[in-house]
């Protein structure tokens, strides 16, 4: 609810301010995981610089870059790094792709509380989510088959940790595919032979974040890149930004910028 | 002469409300096929009802809703298992057992059940009924078929009973004279007389049931567990077409093949009910022409 009435707010604003005339308009589009931090940024921004009118949209990390390139946006939401040959495309057409990094995100392999495992390697992650693995007992635990819970494969969560962890292998058919953190977090507390994977913001006592390669899930960690199941969230300009563009890039960078990434559920980069 | 025009005019009022539902009905149908069936342009529709494997995602991408199928319909047997004695029961007893007051009491009562939200029985199912029954029979986790026919069949028990209630209602009582004339005694009567000729309307109340218990979406979004896999036993977690479409719609992009199948399984699930629908309509013709009842 809170995402459709932000995106009500933002488009009677857009209304209003496309009939007052002499406004700069931005497009900003792309990965749905960063989308959540663009739409706090730009209605704070908004609010802010009423000459200014944003337009947000997803559609993935993909889609965001290709229409940066074709020039129908002026910021590519993306959570990964631009490939090669969208770099060689973009070049091709004379755009000059710039990154700006304006969150970190990290997710934490959370299991029961009574599980006696403390950490796992991507390696053993991989195999857990893939099928190679069904029992604790293969990854010293007792005698007991995982069950594997995952976010839905729409989601920008499991895009993550399908990137991070799982090499773009398929998860396994019978794992329990959550449509929230919130549900992952539930179930996992409520079920000892669980494994689960959820954002920095969910940990509670009732579940058990384990370290991954022997790093434990922490800001600092995350925001230090030493945690293996982090990553950089961007955004991309067409050269560097000028004018309004870099005031909204500027407002997502600044504190109060960095507070609304943390609102959003991610690691803020102060 | 204003009298005449103005009946004219609130006729044709009338009219255009009443084919309202229906121009919407078609509205749904013209739109459930022009966003589903371009799916079909990536995978044949025997791949696509057959396929087992459901990764909308992956690349490749891979679009079998087989599991998803069998999901919605293992549910679905597991709540009428549960909903049909529990439905039909309570309905027996309310019409032939309970006196005026009990009646005046108990019917509210399971009016009321059909009134909570069904979110509110999906997280009495997920926080409740599944770690109850995950310690209960042990298994490794609650959140499974046999967990949403549970609760999927107390949500439709309401329905149930208070539509077989009113088909009892409706037997003509010179029918339960005639059979306590002819010297049957009151389980005789309710047997082989009542029964049969409220059958029309009990399985309309069992079918109307069952299109409840297919389309409900949020309490199985909840509990069913969400595991696109082919179920082998109650026990297992499963992914009904309704919960997938929920989860999956809101992050589809729009006019992807991913966005096209999430329709194409709206459009399954429309043709279970129609069939659900028609099938009851079809019942209930037939015991009517059978019993030559008037109604």
């Amino acid at each position: 609810m809170k995402k459709l009435s932000n995106i009500i707010v933002l488009s009677l604003t857009s209304i209003t301010l496309a009939l007052a005339g002499g406004t700069t308009k931005l497009r900003v589009g792309g990965s749905t995981t960063v989308l959540p931090i663009a739409q706090l940024a730009a209605e704070e921004f908004m609010n802010a610089n009423p000459n200014v009118t944003l337009s947000v949209q997803g559609g993935g990390s993909g889609v965001g870059i290709a229409s940066l390139i074709d020039g129908t946006s002026d910021i590519a939401d993306a959570s990964r790094a631009m490939k090669d040959d969208e770099i060689k495309t973009a070049v091709a057409k004379g755009i000059n792709p710039v990154a700006h990094v304006v969150a970190m995100d990290g997710i934490a392999v959370i299991l029961h509380s009574t599980n006696k495992i403390d950490n796992l390697t991507i390696d053993q992650i991989r195999k857990i989510y893939t099928g190679k693995i069904s029992n604790w007992k293969e990854v010293g635990g007792e005698d007991r088959k995982i069950v594997v819970l995952s976010r839905d494969s729409a989601s920008g969560t499991f895009e993550a940790f399908a990137s991070l962890a799982l090499n773009g292998e398929k998860v396994r058919k019978d794992a329990l595919m959550n449509a929230s953190n919130k549900a992952i977090a539930t179930t996992v507390g409520n079920t000892p032979a669980a494994i689960g994977y959820v954002g920095l913001g969910y940990l509670s006592s009732k579940i058990k974040a384990v370290t991954v390669e022997n790093i434990t899930c922490t800001k600092k960690n995350i925001l230090t890149k030493t945690y293996p199941l982090s990553r950089p969230l961007f955004m991309y300009t067409n050269g560097k930004p000028k004018g309004e563009l870099k005031n909204f890039i500027d407002f997502i960078l600044s504190k109060e910028g960095q507070e609304l990434v943390e609102t959003a559920g991610y690691v803020g980069l102060k | 002469m204003m009298k005449v025009s103005r009946e004219k005019m609130i006729q044709s009022l009338f009219g255009v409300l009443a084919s309202g539902s229906l121009i919407f009905l078609l509205g749904i149908i013209l739109i459930l096929f022009q966003q589903g069936l371009p799916v079909f342009r990536i995978v044949n529709i025997f791949q696509f009802i057959g396929g087992q494997s459901w990764y909308p995602t992956a690349d490749p991408a891979e679009f079998g809703i087989l599991p998803l199928i069998l999901g919605t319909l293992w549910i679905t047997v597991g709540a009428m298992l549960f909903c049909i004695p529990v439905g039909i029961g309570s309905a027996l007893f309310l019409h032939e057992i309970a006196g005026f007051r009990l009646r005046s009491i108990l019917k509210p009562i399971i009016e009321i059940l059909a009134g909570i939200p069904s979110i509110v029985y999906g997280f009495f199912g997920m926080v409740i009924i599944a770690p109850f029954l995950q310690n209960l029979l042990d298994i490794p986790v609650g959140l499974c078929a046999l967990t949403a026919s549970l609760i999927l069949g107390i949500m439709a028990v309401p329905t149930v009973c208070s539509l077989a209630e009113d088909a009892l209602n409706y037997v003509p009582k010179s029918f339960r004279e005639a059979s306590y004339a002819l010297g049957a005694n009151r389980w005789q009567t309710l047997t082989r007389v009542v029964i049969p000729a409220a059958g029309s309307g009990i399985s309309t109340a069992i079918i109307l049931g069952m299109s409840r218990v297919v389309g409900e979406t949020m309490t199985v979004l909840m509990v069913a567990g969400g595991a696109a896999v082919i179920p082998k036993s109650f026990l297992n977690p499963v992914r009904p077409m309704t919960a997938t479409i929920a989860a999956e719609m809101g992050e589809a992009a729009v006019g992807s093949p991913h966005y096209h199948a999430l329709f194409a399984i709206g459009l399954v699930l429309f043709l279970f009910t129609m069939v659900f629908n028609v099938v009851a309509e079809l019942i209930s013709r037939k015991y009517r022409l059978k019993l030559g009842l008037g109604r």
